[in-house]
């Protein structure tokens, strides 16, 4: 019923990607991942921000984007900072594939590492690289320096 | 046990089997390091010394290390003299000396230089510290020391006392003792205490560490006292920095609560954190410990280079 009301204040899309069960307040960094603030989306995005959901019996967001499949990099972002968020594939208005973000053990190239004294902050020619030890909520350790990676969100490349 | 053509990064790398390996050649490494016995068993060979930041002990030890074995030592004892001094990357610079040498040992002041360096080198990577990171063959001596000493390591009552937020030397120590079943106690004022990372780590290893800021309640049950320097520049403050500096002054007086064959260590440089009068008793065993270093890098040469006795 809930879920009916939230699907109500959001319109259905014909194609695109619905983005479901963020954790709540996270959906600005979904949309930093996205892209939204390079000017480089040409379709509607939507969001629902603290919506209530019966799975998780509390709030989320949820957004979906118009005429646009995620690539893996960016559902791979998605998981870091969302990790129980799930990805419909919408084509003419039905579900055409629909699953959960995943993290892999190694995460390579999606987050720069938080210690400023790490050696992959210093401008040499590597791809910053973290062992994810546990993925709910994601906690990464750097391959170089192995310290935790704090702040996600504000780490993503 | 295979060492050979492998990287040292972390005591993380090793477990305990390999460990145990490395302290028995070690021991065997004594008359060797004391110059007694001779065998230039990695005559030929080259170890490419790169310290990009301070260091006495560790830089000496390693140089003493190779040359007893016979093998022959280039290196670099400062950034500003090096490439690197013109913007040349480390990943750039370790391609290079890979070329010169078998074995490179690296002291960097950034953390996870050694793990870089260990990607862009076809020879084997040995880290000799890295920033607040990792010093791997510092916890090997360590537990060397204690091991000489103790006869054994498992289940020694040890406390760590000091800076235990900032030390590097504590966090890789501590970790390496809970694979031998070490009752460990950290003895520091809060804001210095064991990082939550590290205490963690050692607590989903299945040991039991136990913190207090009072010395004189548990210096009575402890087998190792290993004392760190609290570092002045961790202080804006200089009150501060007085104020913790002078909170665990190890002497004589304190000393008459330890056992009688209580052994005190420390990484070495000491500032006033153990009195000069200490360095007579038997408790004493920090200059022995300086000086295991050239065994157990004697061992971790020869394992790594190939070279048997």
């Amino acid at each position: 019923m809930d879920n009916k009301i939230a699907e109500t204040k959001i319109p259905p899309i014909r194609n695109g990607t619905v983005i479901d069960h963020i954790a709540n307040g996270q959906s600005l960094n979904v949309l930093k991942i996205l892209g939204v603030n390079e000017h480089n989306i040409d379709s509607v995005i939507s969001i629902g921000m603290h919506v209530r959901s019966n799975k998780i019996k509390g709030w989320k967001d949820v957004i979906k984007v118009e005429d646009r499949e995620l690539d893996p990099t960016t559902v791979g972002k998605i998981a870091l900072i969302a990790p129980d968020a799930t990805i419909s594939i919408i084509r003419d208005f039905y579900v055409a594939d629909k699953f959960r973000v995943k993290l892999d053990d190694h995460i390579i190239g999606l987050a720069k590492c938080s210690n400023p004294n790490c050696i992959t902050n210093r401008g040499e020619p590597v791809t910053p690289e973290f062992a994810v030890e546990e993925r709910n909520p994601p906690k990464l350790r750097c391959a170089y320096c192995d310290r935790i990676l704090t702040n996600i969100s504000d780490n993503l490349l | 046990m295979d060492f050979y053509d492998k990287d040292l990064v972390s005591i993380r790398d090793l477990d305990r089997e390999q460990i145990n390996y490395i302290l028995e050649l070690s021991e065997k490494m004594i008359p060797y390091a004391k110059g007694e016995k001779v065998k230039k068993v990695l005559d030929g060979k080259v170890l490419g010394n790169l310290f990009f930041e301070p260091s006495t002990r560790t830089k000496l030890s390693f140089e003493s290390a190779a040359g007893r074995l016979g093998c022959s030592v280039i290196d670099v004892s400062e950034m500003s003299m090096t490439s690197m001094s013109k913007g040349e990357t480390l990943a750039d610079t370790i391609k290079m000396v890979d070329g010169y040498c078998d074995v490179i040992v690296l002291r960097h002041p950034h953390e996870g230089a050694a793990r870089l360096a260990a990607k862009f080198s076809e020879n084997p990577v040995i880290n000799a510290g890295d920033g607040a990171g990792s010093h791997p063959t510092q916890t090997l001596l360590d537990l060397f020391t204690m091991r000489s000493a103790k006869g054994s390591l498992d289940g020694l009552n040890i406390v760590l006392v000091g800076d235990l937020k900032y030390g590097r030397t504590v966090h890789s120590l501590a970790e390496a003792l809970t694979m031998f079943g070490a009752k460990l106690t950290f003895v520091a004022p809060e804001s210095l205490q064991m990082p939550a990372d590290t205490f963690n780590h050692i607590v989903d290893k299945g040991c039991r560490p136990s913190k207090t800021a009072v010395l004189e309640d548990v210096i009575g049950q402890a087998d190792v006292l290993y004392v760190t320097r609290i570092q002045k520049e961790r202080f804006p403050d200089p009150a501060e920095y007085q104020k913790v500096a002078g909170l665990y002054r190890i002497g004589n007086a304190i000393l008459r609560e330890a056992k009688s064959d209580m052994i005190v260590m420390h990484p070495l440089p000491r500032v006033d954190e153990i009195m000069p009068e200490v360095d007579s008793t038997p408790h004493a065993k920090y200059f022995e410990q300086a000086f295991n270093g050239v065994p157990v890098r004697m061992a971790l040469l020869c394992a790594i280079l190939g070279g048997e006795l």
